[in-house]
């Protein structure tokens, strides 16, 4: 299961995905909305996804778990549209016979994740600003064009 | 030919549409299509160096040549998950 939803996330779905008679463990990371960074209040955030490519880089992610640890069973799945403090943007699980791999394994999916799935994160902040984060910045809002396409010749 | 540029996140903000059809000359890469958005706005190109593109859903390089009906997205730096 490698998906981009607008639904809520319970963690149940890549778990029930990831589990099977040959586990004797399921890694579950949930990742939460956080009320502030860095310090500075956060009212929501607001996550936007290329889905297709998004899903395709999850499944290619798998394979290198499966490649690195050997794991087939590696579930994903993250939420896009508006999302509230507390709430679940991201679940990953990985089956695994033993526990040390799988926590490896959940590591290095969420670290990849971060990496190379075309997911984007906007901050909507207490005091009603909003910027698109960047991994170690964040964008200001741009300014606009100074021309629109219609005056392009 | 004709192909689809797709625009996310800062880059939807900045030129203000999410999606176009574009039509390019035979032998066109990439960087055709990147050369015509810095001719409608000229900031965008500072941009370039922290962006990436992909063509019909995996990554490119500004050289990667073009077919008719490819998909081409800009894909700013991505953010998802969580800063844990």
């Amino acid at each position: 299961m490698f998906k981009i939803i607008s639904e809520v996330i319970t963690g149940e779905e890549v778990r029930e995905a990831a589990e099977g008679p040959d586990a004797g463990a399921v890694v579950l990371f949930l990742g939460t909305v956080r009320n502030n960074t860095g310090g500075r209040p956060v009212k929501c955030l607001e996550y936007e996804a290329y889905p297709l490519m998004a899903e395709k880089k999850m499944a290619e992610i798998a394979q290198e778990i499966s490649d690195k640890w050997g794991l087939d069973r590696v579930a994903m799945v993250h939420r896009v549209g508006k999302l509230e403090i507390g709430e679940v943007s991201v679940a990953v699980a990985v089956a695994s016979p033993h526990r040390k791999d799988g926590f490896e394994a959940c590591q290095y999916a969420m670290d990849r994740l971060k990496q190379i799935v075309p997911i984007w994160k906007r901050e909507v902040w207490a005091d009603g600003e909003a910027e698109w984060v960047k991994p170690d910045a964040v964008f200001f809002d741009a300014p606009k064009p100074h021309k629109t396409a219609s005056q392009i010749d | 030919m004709n192909v689809t540029v797709k625009y996310f996140a800062v880059c939807h903000e900045m030129l203000d549409r999410s999606e176009e059809e574009m039509e390019l000359p035979d032998g066109a890469t990439v960087n055709t299509i990147l050369k015509r958005l810095e001719e409608e706005w000229p900031e965008i190109a500072e941009f370039y160096e922290v962006m990436q593109m992909s063509v019909n859903w995996e990554y490119a390089t500004e050289n990667t040549e073009l077919a008719e009906g490819d998909e081409v997205a800009l894909i700013p730096p991505v953010t998802g998950g969580c800063d844990v």
